[in-house]
């Protein structure tokens, strides 16, 4: 029985074992040695490591995301924290024109080694400035890489990656998948960046997922499977560097595509991976490619219209099946008590 | 204080940036360094006497008009040339152009033209000297327009509170592009005091006396590498020419040309030669052999950067992200840093 680590401990293991094995990583964030550490992810770590390497901030997300970049110009690994992606907002100029840029308009002559750690929330009447789902933003730029884990297993193991790796990457992880439970690997297991993951292997259509839509994906699939359909889940775990090789092999072989993103459809990442098979693999499609994303507004913050913002696994298979020309099947129109749609499990309490 | 020969070394520093300066002025015309270029002419003294009290590992980062920064910590001119004609041998390999300069050998870790921005690398360059134990100054060069921006004030907050190695230096000549200070800031406003109202140590003086600038610096970065913290200097001084380009642009209006006959009056180079020579330090004979040899320095290098070769047409792909090196060694696994 292989051991099992929820989600935030995973993140927690991997900031851990980093701490341990390399003096030049540090882990600063606002309310990163609180007594909540950030969503249990940091707890106990200042303790163990001390008050100049595990480190609370001023709230000043720009200027200190500058300040981690000088840091790790002179041969430090910062790993920054923000509780919501909302609030790195700020800190645009620092990460899309310094961060990004630096190696590149250098010449090569310097890195910045830096990780930014992005928290999404979702549901529990977030609203709209706690609930952005913005990986698009930063898949757009060059020099930037963006990885989105769905596992516990890939939390620890990309964040190790992700900590290792010379660049600036901007790990997102999703509140709804901080309590999930899976099996993940003791010492520095690390999952490699640019690799996605076939997370179900299916014949007839291929759902590409990111971050908390891989679940939902996941469910899909198995309701799916119920009706006849296989349906093959590929969990893209990196946005940039994109893994294109095994997500065009799974289109190629179902000929169906459906992306499932957390984000907003208009210019976002589901529109990338449209893009990428209508240039590579159109004469392998046997019907349009769709995705489902999160509803085109604003976040709205009560649950009786938020509900139908963030998409669900019936959205996907209902999706599945029109494209297959099967029977539809009714969306859920309201929660029904035992299955509240604005908590990812009986755990969450609130409130955020 | 200084000595005659540590005057003449700050003589010697600004003529030399000087007449680069003026160099590239006379080369833009020829269109062969197409990249936009901000000259600081007049204004080489805050760069000289800073650096002048810098050791060669300290680090410096710099804004858009970084040329005398780059070469008063030491840069190397050939490199500089070749980056603003856009060649291989550029510092940057003819990917960064004259705002992107940088010389890791001697502590230029960078300059950047997003007002305000490398003000806070700065800071976090002294923070990692900190973690890392060494005792390296950091000094950040901007501008009067960078103490608009928030992250002047974010900057300066995290350096007082973990009182950090580092040395805030306001070059303030009074314009952002053609917008004048007092479009931008209140009237009677100092800039300096308003450093000082956030809790750092600030002085001021005349930007154009390398002489009085030095001597700020010197306590600056002594304090600095004791462990006293930050300090902020602002120095008033004068860009002569446009603020891009090689032109001078009096004749737009928004600035008389009274005001720049003034400053030009105030030469930082000429005052210190006057000086040198009111003291028997430099006769004219010395300072036309300097200039001579300086001159042929220069034309070295623009020879040597017009010979080099342009980056082949694979680099544009190349070198965007850095590639996968994370080995322990490298990163410096286990090795105990000071925080434990």
């Amino acid at each position: 029985m292989p051991r099992e680590l929820k989600f935030f401990q995973a993140v927690h293991e991997a900031l851990d074992l980093c701490l341990d094995r390399y003096p030049s990583v540090y882990v600063m964030g606002l309310g990163v040695p609180d007594p909540k550490g950030v969503f249990g992810t940091t707890l106990g770590l200042q303790e163990k490591y001390g008050a100049e390497r595990v480190l609370d901030m001023p709230t000043a997300e720009n200027g200190m995301t500058g300040i981690a970049i000088g840091s790790a110009l002179v041969g430090m690994r910062p790993v920054m924290t923000h509780q919501r992606v909302d609030f790195a907002l700020l800190a645009m100029e620092q990460i899309v024109n310094q961060a990004a840029k630096w190696h590149y308009m250098f010449g090569g002559r310097a890195r910045v080694p830096l990780v930014i750690r992005l928290i999404i929330g979702r549901g529990w009447g977030q609203g709209t400035q706690h609930s952005q789902s913005l990986q698009s933003w930063f898949a757009h730029v060059p020099g930037l890489k963006v990885v989105m884990p769905a596992t516990p297993a890939d939390a620890k193991g990309l964040l190790i990656s992700s900590i290792e790796d010379d660049n600036p990457v901007l790990f997102f992880e999703h509140r709804w998948l901080h309590n999930i439970a899976g099996p993940v690997p003791p010492g520095l297991a690390r999952t490699p960046l640019g690799k996605a993951r076939v997370a179900r292997p299916g014949r007839d259509l291929t759902i590409v997922s990111v971050s908390h839509m891989t679940l939902e994906a996941l469910r899909a699939a198995e309701a799916l499977a119920r009706d006849g359909v296989s349906a093959e889940v590929v969990d893209v775990r990196t946005l940039r560097p994109l893994d294109r090789a095994t997500i065009l092999a799974s289109v190629r072989k179902t000929g169906r595509l459906i992306v499932a993103d957390t984000g907003w459809p208009t210019a976002g990442f589901s529109a990338e991976l449209l893009a990428l098979v209508a240039e590579s693999a159109f004469a392998d499609l046997k019907a349009a490619p769709q995705r489902v994303a999160q509803a085109d507004c604003p976040m709205p913050s009560t649950p009786a219209l938020a509900n139908a913002c963030y998409p669900r696994h019936y959205d996907i298979a209902a999706l599945a099946r029109r494209m297959l020309g099967r029977r539809p099947i009714r969306r859920p129109g309201r929660p029904p008590a035992a299955a509240p749609l604005d908590i990812p499990d009986d755990s969450f309490r609130g409130p955020f | 204080m200084t000595t005659p020969e540590d005057r003449k070394a700050l003589w010697r520093q600004m003529l030399r940036i000087r007449l680069v300066e003026e160099r590239i002025a006379e080369l833009y015309k020829n269109q062969e360094m197409r990249c936009p270029v901000h000259l600081c002419i007049g204004q080489e003294a805050p760069a000289v006497g800073v650096c002048s009290r810098l050791r060669r590992e300290d680090y410096v980062l710099s804004t858009h008009r970084s040329h005398a920064h780059y070469l008063a910590k030491g840069g190397d001119l050939k490199a500089m040339l070749a980056e603003l004609y856009g060649r291989a041998d550029g510092c940057c390999r003819g990917k960064g152009g004259s705002m992107h300069l940088l010389d890791l050998a001697v502590g230029f870790l960078g300059a950047t033209p997003i007002v305000g921005s490398t003000i806070a690398i700065a800071v976090g360059a002294a923070f990692g000297s900190v973690l890392r134990g060494d005792k390296r100054v950091t000094v950040a060069f901007f501008g009067d327009a960078a103490c608009e921006e928030g992250v002047f004030y974010e900057s300066l907050n995290f350096a007082l509170l973990k009182s950090l190695p580092v040395v805030f230096v306001c070059e303030n000549n009074l314009y952002s592009v053609y917008s004048g200070l007092s479009v931008r800031q209140p009237g009677g406003r100092k800039i300096f005091q308003l450093a000082r109202g956030c809790g750092v140590e600030s002085a001021q003086s005349d930007g154009n006396d390398v002489l009085a600038v030095a001597e700020l610096a010197a306590r600056a970065v002594a304090k600095a590498r004791s462990g006293g913290g930050p300090s902020f200097l602002e120095f008033k001084t004068y860009r002569w020419r446009e603020h891009c380009g090689p032109a001078y642009d009096n004749d737009l209006g928004y600035r008389t040309q009274r005001e720049f006959q003034d400053w030009r009056r105030r030469c930082p180079v000429a005052a210190l030669r006057e000086h040198l020579r009111a003291d028997g330090a430099l006769d004219d004979a010395e300072a036309a052999r300097a200039e001579r040899e300086m001159l042929s320095e220069i034309d070295a290098a623009v020879r040597s950067a017009r010979k080099s070769p342009p980056p082949a047409p694979d680099q544009l792909l190349k070198g965007i992200y850095a590639g996968a090196t994370a080995t322990r060694k490298r990163i410096g696994g286990r090795k105990r840093c000071r925080a434990n």
